[in-house]
Parts: C-alpha cells; sequence; structure tokens
C-alpha cells in the first residue's frame, strides 16, 4: 500500500536525522569531535533546514527562487533584534522561543508580502524577481540605524548619530555593523528539533490535501483551476510556509553567533544559489535528499580545508561532473543500460 | 428548464470573431455533440464556458445560475469540469492523488489538521480514498491506483482526466475531442466509458469530437460549428444528414 | 552642471551594462537558459588584458584581440563541453546549476592563479576626454569610448541578425528550434555562434568596465553580471533593443540614485524598479507575451 509506503519514507527520513545526531552527540561527548567540526553542527543544520524551505517552494510548488536567503535574512534580525530587546527581561528558555516566534512569524508576513507580486510571475521571471528581492532586503537591512531609548524607537537610513538618542539609548541595529551581542542561545540539540519540526511540517503538508492541491498547481495550474483549486491561494499558502520555515533557519543562524551582519556571504543571492544547488542535487521535490545533500555539501568543502586553495576548484568541478552524469539524458540513458544489463545477468 | 442555457454568445481575438452569436441549450441528462471543422471555435466555445475566456457579448446560465462573468474556479464550483483535448493531468502525482485533487473541495480540514494529521484528517483522508477509489473502479483504473500519471497508457490517462473531472461532482462535464490520438479499439471503450458515466451518474455532457463515428453512435444531440457560426442545430440524425453540413465537412466541389 | 556629469556617467555605465545584457539575452533567447558563468568571462577578459598589458607585450590593443579570442573559445567551450549534454533534460535546473558550477570553477580557478588581493588595471583608452563650458564640464575618454562603443556593437548587431543568413539562423532557432531543426538549420552551429558572440562581447565589456572601475579581482564579474541580466529582463529578456534600453535605464539610475539618494541602497533601487516593471509588463519592456494556449 502507497500509504503505509510513505509513512515508512517519512519514518526513515525522521530516522536519519536523528541517527546523524546521535553518532554526532557521542563522538562529540567522547572527544573525538575537534572544534572545528562542533562549530559546524549548528549551521548544518540550518543549512539542511533552509534547504526543506527551499525545496517546498522549488520541488513542491515548482517556482524557483533564488533569493530565500533573504527570508533567512529576515528571521535572523527580527529573532536577533527581539532577543537583544528582552536579554535581561526573560529567561533564557521562554525567550528564545519566543525568539521562534517572531523571527517565524516576520519571515512569513515578509514571504506572504513579497508572494503577492512575484507569484503573478512565471518562470525565470519569477525567479529574478525573488533574487530581487533578496538583494533589496540585504542592502535595506545594511542601510538601517535602530536605537530604543527612554522615549521609545529610532530609526535612520544616513547614521547612529542622526538617531539623536539619550544617554540611556541602546543601538539595535547599527547599520552595516549589524547587531551584536545576540545571546548565543542556539545548540546542536536545539537546532535538530528545529529540522525535524520542518520536515514534519513538509512531510504531512505534502500528504493533505492542501499539498497535495499545491502540487496539482506545480504539475499543471490551468487543469488545477478547472478542478476548482484556487491557484493563487495554493501557491501563497507555499510560498509563505516556506519562507516562514527560511525564517526558522535564520533563528537558529543570529542565536549561534554574536555579530550578526547582513553579508552578502551568507544572505547575498550566491548564498541562495549555494542553497538552490544542495536542493537540485538531493532531488527535485525529494524532501529527504535535500537534508542529506546540505549536510554532505556543507561539510565536504570545511573537510577539504587541507587542500585549501584547490578545495573549491575541485568543489566546482564535482559539482559540474555530478550534474552531467545525474541529468544529461545521455548520462541517463547510459545508466539505464547498464541497469538493464545487470539485471538480466541476475535474472 | 435547460441545464445549460447559452444565449447569443460571442468573443473577438483581435479583428477575427472567433465566435459569433451562438447560442445553445441543453436539457438536463443529455449527452450533447459539438461538432465542426477544424478552427471552427469548438474549444473556444468550452473556454468560455469554463471561464478562461470572457465573452464580449452573450449570457451562460447554469441551472439558472448567470455563471457569465465567473472565474474558472468559481465555474467548476458552480458545477461545470472538463477535459482538455491534449491531455493535461497533475503528471508527477498517483492516480488516485488526481481524482482527490478533484475531491479537494468536497472534502474539508483545516491547514493546520492537514499539517498535523489530527482532527478531522484521519476520517475525511479515508472518504476521499473511499470515494476515489469508487471512481476509479468506474473507469477501470483501480488496479493502477498508485501508478504515476504520466506511466499511465494513453487511453488510460483519456480515462484519468474524465475521472477527476467527476471526481468535482459537476452538473455538466464538458469533454475536449475524448477519442482524438486514439485507435478504433480504444476509441469503442472511450464511448462505453461515455455511456458508463451517464448511466451511474445520470450525467449531462457536452462532448466536442471529430470522429463521426463516436458522434453519430452516442450524442441524441448536435450542434454544428463553422467559421464560429453555428451553422445547423438538431437531433443527431437530422444534422448529419442536412445538405449543408455535409458541404462544410466535405468542402464544396 | 554636476548632474549632467553623473547622467554622462550614468550613460556609460550603462552602456557596459548593456553589452554585457546583450550577450546574455542572445544566449537566453537562443539556448533558453541562464548562463550564469557569464559574469565570470568578463573576468577571465579583465585578467586576459590585465596579464598581456602588464608582462608581455605591453601593447592593449594586442591584449583586448587576446582577450575577445580567448573568451570566445572559453564561451564556445564552455556551451559544448558543460551546457550542451543538458539539452533536454528532464529540468531546466539542471543546466542552471552546472552554470553555476561553471561559474565556481571560473573564480576559483583565477583565485589560484592570481590570487585574491586586488590588482589595479590601466585604462585601455589613454584618451584624456574632452571638456567643455571652460573645464566645468569634463568627460573622461573612456567614458565617451564606452558609449561609442556600445552603440556601435549594437548597430553591427542588428544588422547581423537582420542582414544575414547567420543572423535570421539565430532568429529562427529562438523562435522554434525543431521548426528550425526541420528546415534544415544546424542548430548545434547556431547556439555555438551565439555564445562565441555572447563572450567577445563579454570581453570587450570587461575591458570598457576595468577601465572604468580599475580594481581586479576574481568576483569582479559576479555583480555586473546580475545587473545585467537584471537589465536584460527589465528590458524584456530575448530582446536586443529591450537589452540596450534596459542596461542604460539600469547604469542611469545606479548612478543617480547613489548621488543623490544613498550608496548604500542604490541596489536596493535598481532591483526595486526591476520589480515595478516587471509587475506592469511580466515580460519587461519590450518582450513578448508568452500566453498558455488551452
Amino acid at each position: 500500500m502507497a500509504e503505509k509506503k510513505r509513512i515508512k519514507s517519512n519514518l526513515i527520513t525522521y530516522g536519519i536525522v536523528i541517527g546523524m545526531y546521535l553518532i554526532m552527540e557521542i563522538l562529540m561527548r567522547t572527544g573525538n569531535l575537534s572544534s572545528h567540526l562542533k562549530g559546524l553542527l549548528v549551521p548544518m543544520t540550518y543549512y539542511a533546514i533552509i534547504a526543506v524551505a527551499l525545496n517546498l517552494c522549488v520541488g513542491i510548488l515548482g517556482e524557483l527562487s533564488i533569493g530565500h536567503c533573504g527570508f533567512m535574512c529576515i528571521g535572523a534580525f527580527a529573532s536577533a533584534i527581539f532577543s537583544k530587546l528582552t536579554q535581561n527581561a526573560l529567561p533564557t528558555p521562554i525567550r528564545f522561543f519566543l525568539a521562534f516566534v517572531v523571527g517565524i512569524a516576520v519571515a512569513a508576513l515578509f514571504g506572504f508580502l513579497i508572494g503577492i507580486p512575484v507569484l503573478r510571475l512565471k518562470g525565470d521571471y519569477l525567479a529574478i524577481v525573488t533574487l530581487a528581492f533578496g538583494e533589496i532586503i540585504k542592502n535595506v537591512i545594511n542601510a538601517i540605524y535602530f536605537g530604543v531609548d527612554s522615549k521609545g524607537a529610532h530609526i535612520s537610513l544616513n547614521n547612529v548619530m542622526d538617531l539623536g538618542m539619550e544617554p540611556d539609548g541602546q543601538v539595535i541595529i547599527n547599520g552595516a555593523m549589524g547587531v551584536t551581542g545576540t545571546p548565543r542561545d542556539a545548540n546542536f540539540t536545539i537546532a535538530i528539533v528545529v529540522l525535524l519540526l520542518a520536515l514534519f511540517v513538509v512531510l504531512n503538508l505534502m500528504n493533505s490535501r492542501d499539498g497535495r492541491a499545491i502540487m496539482a498547481v506545480r504539475d499543471n495550474s490551468i487543469a488545477a483551476e478547472s478542478a476548482g483549486i484556487n491557484v493563487t491561494r495554493y501557491k501563497m499558502m507555499a510560498f509563505t510556509i516556506s519562507a516562514a520555515i527560511a525564517g526558522a533557519a535564520g533563528v537558529l543562524f543570529s542565536h549561534n553567533i554574536t555579530s550578526l551582519t547582513a553579508t552578502s556571504q551568507y544572505f547575498g543571492y550566491n548564498a541562495s544559489i549555494m542553497i538552490l544547488v544542495y536542493v537540485v542535487l538531493g532531488g527535485i521535490g525529494n524532501i529527504r535528499g535535500s537534508v542529506i545533500a546540505a549536510a554532505i555539501l556543507y561539510l565536504l568543502p570545511e573537510m577539504l580545508r587541507g587542500l585549501n586553495t584547490y578545495r573549491m576548484l575541485i568543489y566546482s568541478i564535482v559539482l559540474i561532473v555530478m550534474m552531467l552524469f545525474n541529468w544529461a539524458p545521455a548520462a541517463v540513458d547510459w545508466r539505464n543500460r547498464v541497469k538493464h544489463k545487470f539485471i538480466k545477468r541476475n535474472a | 428548464m435547460a441545464l445549460l442555457q447559452v444565449n447569443n454568445l460571442s468573443i473577438a481575438f483581435g479583428g477575427l470573431r472567433a465566435v459569433d452569436d451562438f447560442s445553445l441549450e441543453i436539457e438536463k441528462g443529455e449527452l450533447y455533440g459539438l461538432i465542426g471543422p477544424n478552427g471552427a471555435g469548438k474549444t473556444t466555445v468550452f473556454n468560455l464556458l469554463t471561464g478562461v475566456y470572457k465573452p464580449n457579448e452573450g449570457i451562460i446560465r447554469l441551472d439558472g445560475e448567470d455563471i457569465t462573468r465567473k472565474n474558472t474556479i468559481e465555474i467548476n464550483h458552480a458545477g461545470i469540469a472538463r477535459t482538455f483535448q491534449n491531455i493535461r493531468l497533475f503528471h508527477q502525482m498517483s492516480v488516485i492523488d488526481n481524482v482527490k485533487v478533484g475531491l479537494t473541495e468536497r472534502f474539508k480540514y483545516s491547514g493546520i489538521e492537514g499539517v498535523l494529521h489530527v482532527g478531522r484528517y484521519k476520517a475525511m483522508e479515508k472518504a476521499m480514498d473511499e470515494e476515489a477509489m469508487k471512481l476509479l473502479k468506474v473507469f477501470g483504473l483501480d488496479s493502477e491506483r498508485d501508478v504515476l500519471a504520466s506511466n499511465l497508457p494513453y487511453g488510460k490517462q483519456r480515462k484519468l482526466e474524465i475521472a477527476r473531472a467527476m471526481a468535482t461532482s459537476p452538473k455538466l462535464l464538458l469533454l475536449d475531442e475524448p477519442a482524438a490520438g486514439m485507435n478504433p479499439n480504444e476509441t469503442a471503450e472511450l464511448m462505453e466509458t461515455i455511456a458508463l458515466v451517464r448511466k451511474e451518474f445520470n450525467m449531462t455532457i457536452l462532448l466536442i469530437e471529430h470522429d463521426m463515428k463516436l458522434v453519430s453512435g452516442i450524442c441524441e444531440k448536435l450542434t454544428v460549428l463553422n467559421f464560429g457560426r453555428v451553422l445547423k442545430q438538431g437531433e443527431t440524425k437530422e444534422v448529419l444528414d442536412d445538405p449543408e453540413v455535409i458541404k462544410a465537412y466535405l468542402g464544396e466541389d | 552642471m554636476s548632474f549632467l556629469v553623473y547622467l554622462i556617467n550614468g550613460l556609460s555605465l550603462g552602456s557596459i551594462y548593456a553589452i554585457i545584457a546583450l550577450g546574455y539575452t542572445m544566449v537566453y533567447g537562443i539556448a533558453k537558459m541562464l548562463n550564469f558563468a557569464h559574469g565570470d568571462f568578463i573576468m577571465v577578459g579583465c585578467y586576459v588584458i590585465f596579464t598581456i598589458c602588464s608582462t608581455l607585450s605591453g601593447n592593449t590593443f594586442v591584449g583586448i584581440i587576446a582577450a575577445v579570442i580567448l573568451c570566445t573559445l572559453l564561451g564556445v567551450t564552455t556551451e559544448k563541453v558543460a551546457y550542451k549534454p543538458l539539452r533536454g533534460a528532464a529540468s531546466p535546473l539542471a543546466v542552471l546549476i552546472t552554470a553555476i558550477g561553471v561559474s565556481y570553477f571560473l573564480e576559483n580557478l583565477a583565485l589560484l592563479i592570481f590570487g585574491a588581493d586586488i590588482k589595479s588595471f590601466s585604462s585601455v583608452v589613454a584618451w584624456q576626454g574632452l571638456s567643455f563650458a571652460g573645464g566645468d564640464l569634463k568627460i573622461q575618454g573612456v567614458t565617451i569610448v564606452t558609449i561609442l562603443t556600445s552603440v556601435v556593437i549594437l548597430i553591427v548587431l542588428q544588422l547581423f541578425i537582420h542582414k544575414t543568413k547567420e543572423g535570421q539562423a539565430m532568429l529562427a532557432v529562438a523562435e522554434d528550434k525543431g521548426a528550425a531543426m526541420l528546415m534544415g538549420i544546424n542548430v548545434n552551429k547556431t547556439i555555438s555562434l551565439t555564445f562565441a558572440i555572447g563572450s567577445a562581447l563579454a570581453a570587450i565589456a570587461g575591458a570598457l568596465l576595468c577601465s572604468a572601475y580599475p580594481s581586479l579581482s576574481p568576483y569582479l564579474g559576479a555583480m555586473p553580471g546580475i545587473k545585467a541580466f537584471v537589465a536584460a529582463v527589465f528590458g524584456g529578456i530575448g530582446s536586443i533593443p529591450g537589452a540596450m534600453i534596459g542596461g542604460l535605464v539600469l547604469g542611469i539610475v545606479e548612478i543617480l540614485s547613489r548621488t543623490y539618494i544613498s550608496s548604500q541602497l542604490s541596489d536596493a533601487i535598481v532591483f526595486g524598479i526591476l520589480i515595478v516593471v516587471l509587475l506592469v509588463k511580466p515580460t519587461g519592456l519590450l518582450g513578448k507575451k508568452i500566453m498558455e494556449k488551452v
């Protein structure tokens, strides 16, 4: 039965994540993990989360986004601001939980607002507009100065002095210097829990009436409309959920470092493209694949650090070769032929 | 009162009047054929009836309700379902999921229940599965329930498209050249399927067809379109014997 | 008077974007793919000129010719090796990701050969320029040369496409690859030719870009590449006049907003304008409307 198969497949996905977590925890507890590698665990997990988010958009909804790190950026900043403001007012667990609520909600709100114009477009035009929004988010955040004092909130696009704050004031966003002093609340365990929740949401969604409607829109929007499916509504739903999950990754991002800046390296289109590479290599629409690809491809260049100067060159060649091997029609034919031969010989 | 009542429908693209002063009445339970040479405007009539295009003039009423200005989704909810000349399935989804998409508006539960798999989710999904299987059995697709739609043979893809349309529980079913690309055997099987749908669901059907044999075999009434205008309308036999219709089909000598 | 200077500077930057965008738009129109590595072809062109000018002959002209030839070869080879095998792949994303791989490859190869430190580039235009209104209005030589070059390229390209057999073949392939093949057009050759022209244009754009902004780094092509792509989309991707207009508008908007609004926000404004244009005209200023037949 397909239903049983689906449940089994989902359980395998959760199992892989939990297994990975246990292995890492054991290695860590027994002191077999270098501090460099330890530092990579949380980033690896939030990249897996945003890969799941992007796969919801690209693989399940079928719309190419190359600005998803923009939503991660929004989640990161919204939650960092919240945590900084409430740092002394709330106990850590409650504060961190609320930081997730804030980061996810604000990212979802932006996903919704940006989705309204973006989802009216098609194909590559849609993709370039997501890129544009991602860049705008990054640039605007870099230009914002924001502070709070006894008189309330101040905002400026020029400089800190322009905020005109009282001496007791606290600068929250210092333009391109970003937000500093966010509490480092994130750890590997919490990151894994968030990843499991993201997987739970997306895998369950895919197996519900909303999820089927979203996939119907992907496969044939004209047929979906004529079957009574509200195409706009389902596109918005998938895009907003995807942005919300990317926001959750952002919360982990900002609470794993003390100084948060909206740099191109983490939030520009290049970063978004890197996530897209995870999604495509993991399999478009294959959620489990995204998690595995994100983990391997994030760690791979880091592991190759010994080769230093050559590592990114090797990475790029591996990427090109893998794409050709996986997708080129000639390679696909060849693989099928080999497979058939193998099966025949065994039969 | 007629189930579908179309009065003086017209649409022009640029200077071309693709459909001109088109009127049609279909009674409940009828199997009605819309025929005509290539480019006569048959599919355009379907697109007007389903809200893909908005007419420049004319009124469309379904069961007394004016649906002229409604969009495709609202028209489906009002009770018109259709298939397409070039098959449009959800090709990366399984056969049963294709049908369940058609059931989306009939079996409701909230998004939260869907994501958490709680509340009405289990009961509704079960009911949807049963309803979908019932439909698939009618079309002889029940053994292929978990096959990807794109992996079905051509004739079965046509049937699945009809099954999906039926899942929205329409009052009127529009079939756009269901026999296109089929061999005589498949066509004969399709005729049986259409007859079965009519019997099982007491369905009213409007069908576009090129295949004269299929049309004369199952349709009670026909409308012949030529250059966007109605050439002849009436009982099948009477229409097919009309010299003007023969001329439109065979050309003037 | 200063406004006029900024406007002309914007026109000059816009001309560079336009030249890059022409390559982008031609490749997209014919191969139906976003060549993300296009911006890196610019960088390759710059390094070739830099190497030849500073070490070998020292002759700028030789440098430019060498860059054009090398970039053309690079473009054609990349297409043959990395993109052509993916024609007809199950997902259009496959070739996009491969293009990204090529982009990473070129950037890291340059990093390996030339290092990460920024090298200074000496302008390929020796001419100091003109001054008007008793020296109040000075226009640099490189600015004038850039604008003129883009105009010449546009005219030559239009003539090539509409007056030659190869150009007509490009239009046919862009319209319908299958039909073009049935008409006896060599589709592979036409696509190769398109990549050759696009890459040659990237080399020229590189020479002009680095003359105006003389700092060389392995990543210098990425942002202009993206901006030029935005310009191509803005003008209606696939349209040659559209790419030209898009490039000019983008360059002017970027310089003016950097000057009068905020240097921090100029990119945001450029991208914002793209969004507004696409919302009003979903296929760009001069792009063809795509309608799916039901």
